[in-house]
C-alpha cells in the first residue's frame, strides 16, 4: 500500500499520458482507502462483539494446555504459617496504594500444571470445578487486574480447596516457586477441607509462609483473627437443587438431624432426645437398602422410610449441624438454603465470615456438652425470633453461600474492608436483607439530644410575592428570643400577585399541586414515609385554667 | 480545473491514509498483546472438571473417626494460648449464675485509687458475692493495674503474693485488671508474674498477645476518672453540615527515639497549620535537651500557640497516635468531646473490640499510610461524619464515662460468654441504649425490647395489660377501683386487667369483681411490698403495661388516647400525673415538687403506660439497696421507675392531656386516705430522690415542656369532628 501511495504521489507528472487509466487508478485507490477506513472503524467501534467471540474461541481451552512445570526435589519449602501474623505485620499495604474507588486489585496467576521430578502431579484432582468457578468469578469482577505490577492481592491458580487431594510438600514448593511469592506476602489461598487423618488439623497443613488463608473449618486455635478469613464449605447440592424460598413459620418437625456419619456417641444422645420428645424430632441416617452411589447422597432414611434430601430440610424449624471429622460442614450450607435455622454444635469453630456476619441472628450455637439440653434450649426461643432467624438464614445463604462466586466475592470484600476500613461496608449492609434495609428506619439524627436554647433556631419563610403578610410574619417571628436567623425564600415567578388571596389553603390549584407533589415524592421513596399520629405537642398547661402570665408560653392558642 | 481536482483527490487520499494508520495504530497494538499474554482473564476451560470433593469423602472420613468427639473437643494440647473452652470452668457459673467474688482486702496492702474504684464498682454491682463458694469469677485484692517497674504504684513481690492466694488454682476463672505493663525501653506486655489461666482485662493490649474471646481490651483511664455517673458527652446539638473549624488535630509529646517514636516524629509532614493542626513537643522527661533534633525548637514554639481543649472541641477528627504503649488517654478524651478518633496505632486491639463495632465511631488508620490520612478524612462524607460523631457520644456514655461502666461492661462481656446462646447480639451492644441496659436474659428477640422497633421495622403489639395496684380492702361498690376497672376494660386496646392485691386483707371472692369484657386476673402480692407492682409477671404478655393506682380516675377515652401516644413513644413512660425535680441550691440537694408548673420530668406510675421490659429492668437491674428502701418506705417506687427509664432513654417522659376532674383530685383536695395524705410522704420522696441520684451517679431525669394533646384539642371546630371528645368535656 505504501508503494502505491508513493506511486500516486508521482502521479501528476504522468497524467497527461494515461488520463482514463489514472482516473480509474485514483478511484480504485480512493475506494480502497475508504473501505479500509470503514473496516477500521468497524473494528474500532464494534470491538466487543468481535473480540469477545475471538476470546471465546481463544479461551475455549483445555486445562491440559497449561504449561507443565517440574518441581526440583531441592526446591525451597515455605515456612509453616506464622500464627502471629496480622494485617499490619504480614501484609504489604503499599502494594494496594491509595485509590479513589477504595477497591483492591487482585491478580490471578496463570494456570500451570506442577509435577514433581518424576512427573507425578502434585494434586490428584488438578483444577477442580469449584476452584475454576471461583477464579473465573474473581476474574470477571471489579477486583480483577491482569497487571501484576498493580496488584495488591495475588491468588495462586494452584487448587488447594481439598487437602485430601494434595501432596503437601510438593504443593508448598509449587507455591514458593510463584514469581511474586515473596514469602507469601499478599497471597491468598482458598481451602475448604483442611487437615487429614487421623487428627484433622483445622487449618491447611501446606506450609505457606505469610499467605492469608481463606479457610473452611477454622478453630479458634488456628484462626488468626483479623488476618485469615473463615469461609463456608461449599455444598455441591447448592447448584444442583433448587429449593424455592419458604415463608418463615412453624414447620412440621421442630428439630431435624440429617447428617449421615454422626459419631456414635452423639447419635446415642440424639436418639435419647428423640425418645423423650417423639414426633418433634426427626433423626435421619443413611439409607442402608439403597445402592451406594451418587444417588444415595440425595436420600435419607428413618426406620425404612425414605426422605428426599435436601428437600426434607424445609420441613423443619431447626436443623442440627454437628462437628464431624472437621469443624466445617457442607451441611450448614444446605440447611441455610432450606431456611432452616442451624443449630451449630462444634466447639471452638469459627463460623463462616464471622468477622462481618452476625450469626446470632441466623443460628443457635450450643456447646457440644449441652447436646442433651438442646430441645429445652430451642423451645425457649420466641416464635417471632425463630421466624426471623429462618428468614435471615435463607438470606445468608443467598448472599454469601449460594455459589463459589458468592463465597469468593465475600472473602475479597472482607479483605478490602480491612485495607480501606473507612470505606468498609457497615453492619447493616452485611446483615440486613434488602427487605429490612428498605423498611427499617435509621434516623440520621439518632442520638437523644435535647438541644439547649443557646444556638436558637433558623426561621425559613417562603413567600409568593405576598409582601404584606411576609412583613407581618417577620415582625412576629423576630420577637422570639431564641431566633438565631431568619431566612426569606423569595419565590417570585415573575407574575404579579393576584388582587386578593384569602389564604393559601383556599387556593384550589395550590392544594392540587401539593397533592401531586406528595404522590410524586411517595413514588420516589417507594413507600409513604409520612406517618399519621393523633396527638399534637402543646405546652404543659396549654389552655388550662391557669393565669396566663405564669405560663411559659402564654397566649398560645388564644386568637 | 482538472489538476485541482486531482490534487484534491490526492490530498483526501493522503488524509484518509493518515487517518487509517492513526486508527489502526492502537488496534494493531492491542492485538499482538492478546497473542503474547494468553492470560488477560481467567480462561473458559472446555474440558469437564472434577468436583473438589468426591461425593463420599467427608462421609467416609466422618465414619472413620475413632476418637470420641468428647475427647477431640477437649484436646487442645497443641494450643499454647488460653480460650474459654480450655481455661475457664463453666460449671462454677452454672450453679449460682454469674457471681463475682473479690478477695478480701488485706491490711497494709497498698491499693491505688483506680483499683479501689474498680473493686468498689464490682462490690456495688448485682454480680457481687462475698461467698467464694458461689463465685464463678474471682478478682484479686492485689493491685495489678500498674506493672511498670519504674512507677511508684508498682507492687512488689506480686508473684509470691499471688501464689499464696488460697483460691488461685493457677488463675482459673480469675480476672486480672491491668492498665500499664512493661517499661523503658521495650514496653513489653508482660505483667512480671505468671498469670496462669487467668483472663486479662488490659489496656493497650496488642492483637498478637490478645487471646480472642478470652482477654478483654479495656480503655486506658486516668486516676481522676469518676467512679460512677461521669460526665456526659460534650455534644449538645447536631450541626449540619457537621464540619468544625479544624479537620484534624493532635497535640502531644514527641518521642525522639525508641519504641513508638516513628509515627509521632513524622506527623509534621501532614501538619498545615490551617485545618490540619498536629503539634508535638520534645519538652518532656529530664534530659530532653540531650536528644533534641533540629525541629524541636520550632515544634515547641508552635506547640505553645494552641490550646488543647480549644482544639479538641473544635475539630471534626482527632488523631490518636500510639505513644510508647498502644493506647493513650487521648482516645477517651476525643470520644467524649465528640471528636471522631482517627486511630494510628497498628496492632492495638481496640477497647471492648469483642462487642463494639468501632467502624461506626472511629476512623481506623494505618501508621504506614500516615501521609494518606488527610485525604482519607477529607473523603469521608458528611452524612457519615454526622453518624460517627453521634456514635462517639453514645459509646462514651454507654461504656466509658465512669470506672463503674468500664468494669460493668467487662463483667457483662464475660457473662455473655457464659450465657453462650443467650448472649447479647451485636445490635444490642451497638445501638441505643447499649448493652448495659439491654439484658439478654429477658429475651433473645430484639422485638421484645422497646428500643428496636424502628430497626426491625416492626410495631409494638396493639394491646395493653392494665395492672391495678390495690391496697385497700373492698368495702363498697362505689369505690374508685370499680369505676376504674370498668373504664379501663372498655378500652378497645385492653387485653386484660391484672389486679395486684397488696392489701393485708385476704383476697375478695371472685364474684365481687365487676363483670368485664376482658379477663381480670387477681394476683396476690407475695410479700405485699411496693416493688412487687413492677415485677415482670408471666401473665403480662403484651408489650404495653398500663400501671394504675386503685384510686386513679380515668375515662376510657383518656386510656385510648394515652395508648395511641405510647405507640409512638414505646420506650418512654407516657401518662397523666406529672411531677418535677429541681436543684435546691440552698440545701445543695435535689428537690421534688408536685406544683403545677410549666415543665415536668416525671410521670407517675399511678396512671401511665410503659413497656413491660422496664418491669424486668426494675427488678433485675436496680440494686437491692434501692428496692428495699422503696419497700420499707412504701413510697418512691414511681420516682425510681422514672429515674430508671430516663437513665435508659436520656429522654423525659411524656405527659398527655387529661380531663379536668382528674387534675382536681391530683391537686390535693383529694378524699383519699391513702399514703398521699401522710405528711412524711413528701419529705420521704425528697430523700428518695437524693438517694437515687447518688446511686446513678448523676441526675438522669430530664425536663420537658411538652404535653401531647389530641389534634384539634380545644380548637374552635365542631366537637363532632374531634375524635377524643371526652377529654375536653368536664
Amino acid at each position: 500500500m505504501c508503494a502505491s501511495v508513493k506511486y500516486g504521489s508521482r502521479g501528476p507528472a504522468l497524467i497527461p499520458r494515461m488520463k482514463t487509466k489514472h482516473r480509474i487508478y485514483y478511484i480504485t485507490l480512493f475506494s480502497v482507502v475508504l473501505l479500509g477506513l470503514i473496516a477500521t472503524g468497524m473494528f474500532q467501534f464494534w470491538p466487543h462483539s468481535i473480540e469477545s467471540s475471538a476470546e471465546w474461541s481463544l479461551d475455549r481451552r483445555s486445562v491440559h494446555d497449561a504449561p507443565l512445570v517440574r518441581i526440583p526435589m531441592s526446591s525451597p519449602i515455605p515456612e509453616r504459617g506464622d500464627l502471629s501474623c496480622r494485617m499490619h505485620t504480614c501484609f504489604d499495604v503499599y502494594r494496594c496504594g491509595y485509590n479513589p474507588k477504595n477497591k483492591i486489585k487482585v491478580y490471578i496467576y496463570p494456570l500451570q500444571r506442577f509435577v514433581d521430578e518424576v512427573g507425578v502431579p502434585i494434586s490428584s484432582t488438578g483444577l477442580s470445578r469449584e476452584y475454576n468457578d471461583l477464579l473465573s468469578a474473581i476474574s470477571d469482577s471489579d477486583f480483577y487486574t491482569d497487571d501484576v505490577t498493580r496488584a495488591c492481592l495475588f491468588i495462586p491458580s494452584t487448587d488447594v480447596l481439598n487437602q485430601n487431594s494434595l501432596r503437601i510438600r510438593e504443593t508448598a514448593q509449587a507455591l514458593a516457586m510463584l514469581p511474586r511469592w515473596d514469602k507469601g506476602m499478599n497471597h491468598l489461598l482458598f481451602n475448604m477441607l483442611p487437615g487429614g487423618p487421623p487428627d484433622y488439623n483445622t487449618a491447611l497443613d501446606v506450609p505457606r509462609d505469610r499467605a492469608l488463608l481463606a479457610g473452611g473449618g477454622f478453630s479458634t486455635w488456628t484462626y488468626r483473627q483479623g488476618y485469615d478469613v473463615s469461609i463456608p464449605v461449599y455444598s455441591p447440592l447448592s447448584a444442583e437443587v433448587d429449593l424455592p424460598e419458604r415463608q418463615p413459620g412453624p414447620r412440621r418437625y421442630f428439630i431435624l438431624s440429617s447428617q449421615t456419619a454422626i459419631h456414635r456417641e452423639y447419635r446415642v444422645e440424639l436418639e435419647r432426645l428423640k425418645e423423650e420428645n417423639g414426633e418433634a424430632l426427626l433423626l435421619l441416617d443413611k439409607c442402608s437398602n439403597l445402592s451406594q452411589g451418587l444417588a444415595s447422597v440425595r436420600k435419607r432414611c428413618y426406620k425404612g422410610q425414605v426422605y428426599d434430601y435436601p428437600q426434607i430440610l424445609q420441613e423443619s424449624s431447626f436443623c442440627v449441624v454437628l462437628r464431624g471429622a472437621r469443624l466445617g460442614q457442607a451441611t450448614l450450607s444446605d440447611v441455610l438454603q432450606a431456611g432452616c435455622v442451624p443449630v451449630i454444635m462444634a466447639d471452638s469453630y469459627i463460623l463462616p465470615f464471622s468477622e462481618v456476619l452476625d450469626w446470632k441472628r441466623a443460628s443457635v450455637v450450643i456447646p457440644e456438652e449441652k447436646l442433651p439440653e438442646m430441645y429445652t434450649i430451642l423451645k425457649s426461643i420466641p416464635h417471632r425470633q425463630v421466624e426471623e432467624m429462618q428468614r435471615q438464614a435463607r438470606w445468608f445463604w443467598e448472599a454469601y453461600f449460594s455459589s463459589m462466586k458468592a463465597i469468593g466475592m465475600t472473602t475479597l470484600q472482607i479483605i478490602n474492608d480491612r485495607i480501606y476500613p473507612y470505606a468498609a461496608r457497615t453492619y447493616e449492609e452485611w446483615n440486613n436483607p434488602s427487605v429490612v434495609k428498605w423498611s427499617s428506619v435509621n434516623s440520621p439524627l439518632f442520638l437523644p439530644l435535647i438541644p439547649p436554647r443557646s444556638p436558637g433556631f433558623t426561621a425559613v419563610v417562603l413567600t409568593y410575592d405576598r409582601i404584606e403578610s411576609l412583613f407581618r410574619v417577620i415582625t412576629e417571628i423576630s420577637k422570639v428570643s431564641s431566633l438565631a436567623k431568619l431566612l426569606v425564600v423569595w419565590n417570585n415567578q415573575n407574575k404579579s400577585p393576584p388582587e386578593a388571596i384569602d389564604g393559601l389553603s383556599l387556593d384550589q390549584t395550590h392544594m392540587v399541586e401539593r397533592s401531586e407533589c406528595i404522590n410524586k415524592f411517595a413514588s420516589v421513596f417507594g413507600t409513604m414515609p409520612l406517618k399519621v399520629v393523633e396527638h399534637r405537642a402543646d405546652p404543659v398547661l396549654y389552655k388550662d385554667d391557669f393565669p396566663e402570665k405564669l405560663k411559659s408560653f402564654p397566649n398560645i392558642g388564644s386568637l | 480545473m482538472q489538476a485541482k481536482k486531482r490534487y484534491l483527490i490526492l490530498f483526501s487520499a493522503g488524509v484518509s491514509l493518515i487517518l487509517l494508520f492513526y486508527l489502526q495504530g492502537p488496534a494493531s497494538k492491542r492485538t499482538p498483546n492478546r497473542g503474547d499474554d494468553p492470560h488477560p482473564h481467567w480462561p473458559h476451560f472446555s474440558d469437564p472438571l472434577r468436583a473438589f470433593i468426591p461425593w463420599d469423602q467427608t462421609e467416609t472420613e466422618d465414619y472413620n473417626v475413632r476418637v470420641s468427639p468428647r475427647h477431640k473437643r477437649d484436646d487442645n494440647s497443641g494450643a499454647s494460648k488460653c480460650r474459654m473452652d480450655s481455661c475457664f470452668d463453666f460449671s462454677l457459673c452454672r450453679r449460682n449464675g454469674f457471681k463475682v467474688y473479690v478477695y478480701p482486702q488485706q491490711k497494709g496492702e497498698k491499693i491505688s485509687e483506680s483499683y479501689q474504684n474498680i473493686l468498689s464498682s464490682i462490690e456495688g454491682s448485682r454480680f457481687y458475692t462475698s461467698d467464694p463458694g458461689q463465685a464463678c469469677l474471682f478478682v484479686l485484692n492485689l493491685d495489678t493495674l500498674d506493672r511498670d517497674q519504674l512507677s511508684p504504684q508498682y507492687v512488689h513481690n506480686l508473684k509470691t503474693k499471688i501464689q499464696n492466694l488460697n483460691l488461685w488454682n493457677n488463675g482459673r476463672n480469675h480476672l486480672i485488671f491491668n492498665l500499664y505493663s512493661g517499661t523503658w525501653p521495650d514496653y513489653t506486655e508482660d505483667l512480671g508474674f505468671d498469670i496462669g489461666q487467668a483472663m486479662l482485662a488490659k489496656a493497650s493490649i496488642s492483637t498478637e498477645n490478645f487471646r480472642p474471646n478470652f482477654d478483654i481490651s479495656i480503655p486506658l483511664f486516668s486516676k481522676d476518672h469518676p467512679r460512677t455517673g461521669g460526665e456526659r458527652g460534650y455534644l449538645k446539638y447536631n450541626t449540619i453540615p457537621p464540619f468544625r473549624k479544624y479537620v484534624l488535630v493532635f497535640k502531644g509529646k514527641r518521642y525522639l527515639t525508641g519504641i513508638g517514636s516513628d509515627t509521632r516524629n513524622a506527623l509534621y509532614h501532614i501538619h498545615n497549620a490551617e485545618d490540619v493542626v498536629l503539634l508535638t513537643t520534645c519538652k518532656h522527661g529530664k534530659d530532653w535537651q540531650k536528644h533534641k533534633d533540629a525541629r524541636c525548637d520550632k515544634d515547641n514554639a508552635e506547640y505553645d500557640r494552641y490550646n488543647y481543649k480549644e482544639m479538641l472541641h473544635n475539630s471534626t477528627f482527632c488523631l490518636v497516635p500510639r505513644g510508647r504503649r498502644l493506647g493513650s488517654f487521648r482516645f477517651l478524651e476525643a470520644l467524649q468531646a465528640a471528636c471522631v478518633p482517627v486511630m494510628l496505632s497498628n496492632g492495638w486491639e481496640l477497647p471492648f473490640s469483642e462487642i463494639i463495632d468501632w467502624h461506626t465511631a472511629a476512623v481506623i488508620g494505618d501508621e504506614r499510610l500516615l501521609l494518606q490520612i488527610p485525604s482519607t478524612v477529607r473523603s469521608i462524607h458528611q452524612d457519615r461524619i454526622l453518624s460517627l460523631r453521634q456514635q462517639t457520644q453514645f459509646l462514651w456514655e454507654a461504656y466509658f464515662s465512669s470506672v463503674e461502666k468500664i468494669v460493668l461492661t467487662t463483667l457483662e462481656i464475660i457473662q455473655d460468654r457464659v450465657l453462650q446462646h443467650n448472649a447479647r447480639s451485636t445490635l444490642m451492644w451497638n445501638r441505643l441504649p447499649g448493652g448495659l441496659f439491654t439484658l439478654p436474659q429477658y429475651s433473645s428477640y430484639l422485638g421484645d425490647f422497646p428500643f428496636f422497633y424502628a430497626v426491625l421495622s416492626v410495631k409494638p403489639q396493639q394491646k395493653f395489660t392494665a395492672v391495678i395496684h390495690a391496697v385497700t380492702p373492698l368495702v363498697s361498690q362505689s369505690q374508685p377501683i370499680f369505676k376504674l376497672l370498668v373504664a379501663v376494660a372498655k378500652s378497645q386496646y385492653c387485653a386484660q386487667i391484672i389486679v395486684l392485691w397488696n392489701c393485708d386483707k385476704p383476697l375478695p371472692a371472685k364474684h365481687r369483681w365487676p363483670a368485664t369484657s376482658v379477663p381480670v386476673i387477681v394476683i396476690e402480692g407475695e410479700s405485699k411490698v411496693m416493688s412487687s407492682r413492677f415485677l415482670p409477671y408471666d401473665n403480662i404478655r403484651t408489650d404495653a403495661i398500663l400501671s394504675l393506682d386503685e384510686d386513679t380516675v380515668l375515662s376510657t377515652t383518656e386510656v385510648d388516647f394515652a395508648f395511641t401516644v405510647w405507640q409512638s413513644f414505646p420506650e418512654r413512660i407516657v401518662g397523666y400525673p406529672a411531677r418535677s425535680h429541681f436543684w435546691d441550691s440552698n440545701k445543695e440537694r435535689w428537690g421534688y415538687t408536685s406544683k403545677w408548673t410549666n415543665d415536668y420530668s416525671m410521670v407517675l406510675t399511678g396512671a401511665a403506660f410503659y413497656h413491660r421490659y422496664y418491669n424486668y429492668l426494675y427488678t433485675q437491674y436496680l440494686p437491692g439497696s434501692l428496692k428495699s428502701m422503696v419497700d420499707q418506705l412504701s413510697n418512691c417506687e414511681d420516682i425510681l421507675m422514672n429515674f430508671l427509664v430516663s437513665a435508659v432513654t436520656k429522654m423525659p417522659p411524656i405527659k398527655v392531656t387529661q380531663k379536668k376532674q382528674y387534675k382536681e383530685t391530683m391537686m390535693g383536695q383529694t378524699s383519699r386516705a391513702s399514703r398521699w395524705a401522710d405528711p412524711d410522704h413528701f419529705a420521704q420522696r425528697q430523700t428518695c430522690m437524693n438517694k437515687f441520684a447518688s446511686w446513678f451517679g448523676t441526675m438522669p431525669l430530664v425536663h420537658s415542656q411538652m404535653r401531647l394533646d389530641p389534634v384539634l384539642f380545644k380548637d374552635q371546630v365542631s366537637i363532632l369532628r374531634k375524635k377524643y371528645r371526652d377529654i375536653e368535656r368536664l
